[in-house]
């Protein structure tokens, strides 16, 4: 094989993998959107909160420290020096849940019948707020998560592949983070769950009507505030994934709750009402992505075309379909 | 009793149709404008100037553009940062190629431009509506922020990328650049901002206003009754962009002085604060516009107040702190009252009309 066809293929591949990273973050958006016709802005935010919490809980760190140390003038840090992953991720996943509850209660039960604009500003609210909380209960620093996913790139691949090429050419072989890998294993199995939940159980089946017909599903004995709770905590669980993953390539900073904002094409693109969409989407625009930077970047001395680029692909897709890829169709009467 | 339209008679349609048809409103109004031109030139500093006044003015402008779009044609956008930009470099640019021109003329020159780029970047408005939309004029903003950051022609290749401002004079006293005095910025600004409000209150009571409002109300019916949607949203988006444009050279010129485009025209300093302006003010609202920009203006230097100097919190905490009730207080809001402040002021004057007897 040719050098180029083999540089292409590493391309796809990486771009694949950041595609399926993009997935995970779409993911907790279009549920969000299908049981509640929310438009959840926080979700890149509930990512950020959840891995701090993490680490929060990994470092034993006291939450609200510095706001205390500052009222009171004491000197908390650290209740304990190290938690098992298992253990933080579990306390993670409650807390998580807890977080579906409080905003359930205080804030949509309030905002139920209101323009969809109305509760996309709540949500965005919901976000600074969350921010501010997260900063305030674990401080603002940059911090390194580490659940005992490996990263780095993968050995195994790279001696595998440089025999692939023709004798005496210049190939030094494929290059993968292996921690990409694990993500797009792990978020595999997460969509593979999520699919046989919304089959095979009762409460699955609930969400799907709810997200079919809110008044049918009242109308059969279907509580929707139930519904709505499990739907965030779900996804607040999927944003915890994400944030894991994020968190472990990047550090643990106020720029990963920008990857909401990564999400938004992949949501135009695959449409806001489908989770096969939300998936094929965040694969098109990760390898589009990868692909324009290398073949189209070049053309432009500036580069770092992955700001926007993500966001005219949408666009162009959005021409041609309205509803994105796999959408509803948007049927209008008079 | 206090405000009360017994007695007014209307007798002609001009009369009728006047901007502000009561009496009381009137008198209001000349008390603001008169405090405005006659009192507060004279005792501005530049704290107020810099703090208060001038942002309030500028955002207000910004929020009267957004509100032609989303409030009147009702097409969500979250693109206002980049179009500010585009009103800011712009005016950059024709300050370097024509040294000469008067400044209130660069202006609205710069708000032309990006009428123009509005144009551009709301044809896909004709085929997508909504949240889809919503997002896709997301792009508008990364594109654009990019392309000033990028395209070194932009900035005239400066070294650091930032564009700063040159002295302009307007009738002998400088308006833009770091010698000028608090009230010509004031001044300038303001005499924009009501020149621009009433021109856009003209629009809105307009036959292009009202097509605004059938596009916004149900698109179809509209196209149905004859309102060419074309014509409409692409006039909306074009005139919701010079608005924003205006103030994004006012923004830079005025106001900051020297910018860097990543950070003064972010998403999370321009686009998303405009758009709270508008719901917090109320959508499809002049007041309204006026109201929200005051109230987001305002908001963190009162928080601040409270937080820094008054429990005495460290500037870091103090400003996690800022954002979380900045948070709460956006939920709370659309909560108590989603139709925002301007709808408070209704309530009151409804309150006020009755009083002291309200049955």
């Amino acid at each position: 094989m040719s050098v180029e066809l083999l540089n292409f293929i590493e391309t796809v591949l990486n771009g694949l993998m950041s595609g399926v990273m993009y997935s995970l973050v779409a993911l907790g958006f279009v549920l969000i959107f299908k049981a509640s016709g929310v438009f959840n802005f926080a979700q890149g935010v509930f990512a950020l909160f959840a891995a701090l919490t993490l680490v929060g809980y990994q470092t034993g760190q006291v939450p609200f420290a510095h706001l205390i140390n500052e009222l009171f003038g004491t000197n908390y840090h650290n209740w304990y020096a190290s938690m098992p992953n298992f253990l933080a991720i579990i306390l993670t996943m409650i807390t998580m849940i807890a977080l579906a509850w409080i905003i359930e209660r205080l804030v949509l039960k309030h905002l139920v019948n209101q323009d969809p604009i109305i509760l996309f500003m709540a949500t965005i609210g919901l976000a600074f707020a969350l921010e501010g909380v997260g900063d305030l209960m674990w401080g603002s620093d940059v911090k390194v998560l580490d659940v005992g996913i490996p990263s780095g790139g993968s050995v195994w691949l790279e001696e595998a592949t440089i025999g692939l090429a023709a004798e005496g050419s210049d190939y030094y072989g494929m290059y993968i983070d292996v921690l990409n890998v694990w993500a797009t294993v792990i978020a595999v199995i997460l969509v593979i769950t999520l699919a046989l939940f919304s089959q095979y159980t009762k409460t699955g089946r609930a969400l799907r009507a709810v997200a079919d017909d809110h008044q049918a599903a009242l109308s059969v004995g279907i509580s929707l505030r139930t519904i709505w709770i499990l739907v965030w905590a779900i996804s607040g669980f999927i944003a915890m994934v994400a944030g894991i993953m994020w968190g472990t390539e990047s550090g643990v900073q106020f720029s990963l709750s920008l990857i909401a904002l990564k999400a938004l094409p992949v949501l135009i693109l695959g449409g806001f009402t489908s989770i096969p969409g939300a998936i094929i989407g965040g694969l098109l625009i990760g390898v589009g992505e990868k692909l324009a930077e290398i073949y189209i970047g070049g053309y432009f001395e500036t580069g770092a075309l992955e700001n926007w680029f993500a966001y005219v692909m949408a666009l162009v897709f959005l021409l041609f379909r309205p509803q994105g890829l796999f959408g509803d169709k948007i049927i209008e009467r008079v | 009793m206090l405000y009360k339209e017994t007695g007014q008679y209307k007798s002609t349609y001009k009369s009728d149709h006047a901007i502000f048809p009561l009496i009381q409103d009137k008198i209001a109004f000349s008390t603001l404008m008169f405090i405005a031109f006659l009192i507060i030139p004279f005792v501005i500093n530049s704290y107020w100037e810099k703090a208060i006044l001038v942002p309030f003015l500028i955002f207000s402008l910004a929020a009267i553009g957004l509100n032609i779009l989303t409030g009147y044609c009702g097409q969500v956008s979250l693109g206002t940062g980049g179009f500010m930009a585009v009103g800011a470099f712009s005016t950059y640019k024709i300050m370097t190629y024509f040294p000469d021109l008067n400044i209130m003329i660069i202006v609205l020159i710069s708000g032309l431009i990006t009428a123009a780029v509005g144009i551009l970047f709301g044809l896909p408005s004709l085929r997508i509506k909504g949240f889809y939309l919503a997002v896709a004029t997301l792009a508008s903003q990364f594109f654009l922020v990019w392309l000033f950051n990028k395209v070194p022609w932009f900035y005239n290749y400066s070294d650091t990328g930032q564009i700063t401002v040159s002295e302009r004079l307007m009738f002998g006293i400088p308006v833009t650049g770091a010698t000028a005095p608090p009230y010509a910025t004031y001044l300038f600004c303001l005499i924009l901002v009501v020149l621009l409000g009433f021109a856009a209150k003209n629009l809105i009571r307009s036959k292009m206003g009202r097509s605004w409002m059938a596009i916004r109300d149900m698109d179809i019916a509209a196209e149905i009754i004859g309102v060419p949607p074309l014509k409409t949203k692409l006039s909306a988006f074009a005139i919701s962009s010079f608005y924003i444009g205006v103030a994004g050279a006012l923004y830079f010129a005025v106001f900051l002085g020297a910018i860097e485009v990543t950070e003064s025209f972010d998403i999370m300093t321009i686009s998303f604060p405009v758009l709270f302006m508008i719901i917090i003010g109320g959508l499809g609202s002049m007041l309204g516009s006026f109201l929200g920009a005051a109230f987001i203006v305002t908001l963190p230097i009162g928080l601040k107040f409270i937080m820094v100097d008054l429990v005495g919190l460290s500037a870091v905490t103090a400003k996690h702190f800022e954002i979380t009730i900045w948070g709460l207080l956006m939920i709370i809001f659309l909560i108590v009252e989603p139709h925002g402040l301007a709808r408070l002021w209704s309530i009151a004057k409804e309150k006020l009309r009755r009083w002291p007897f309200p049955y």
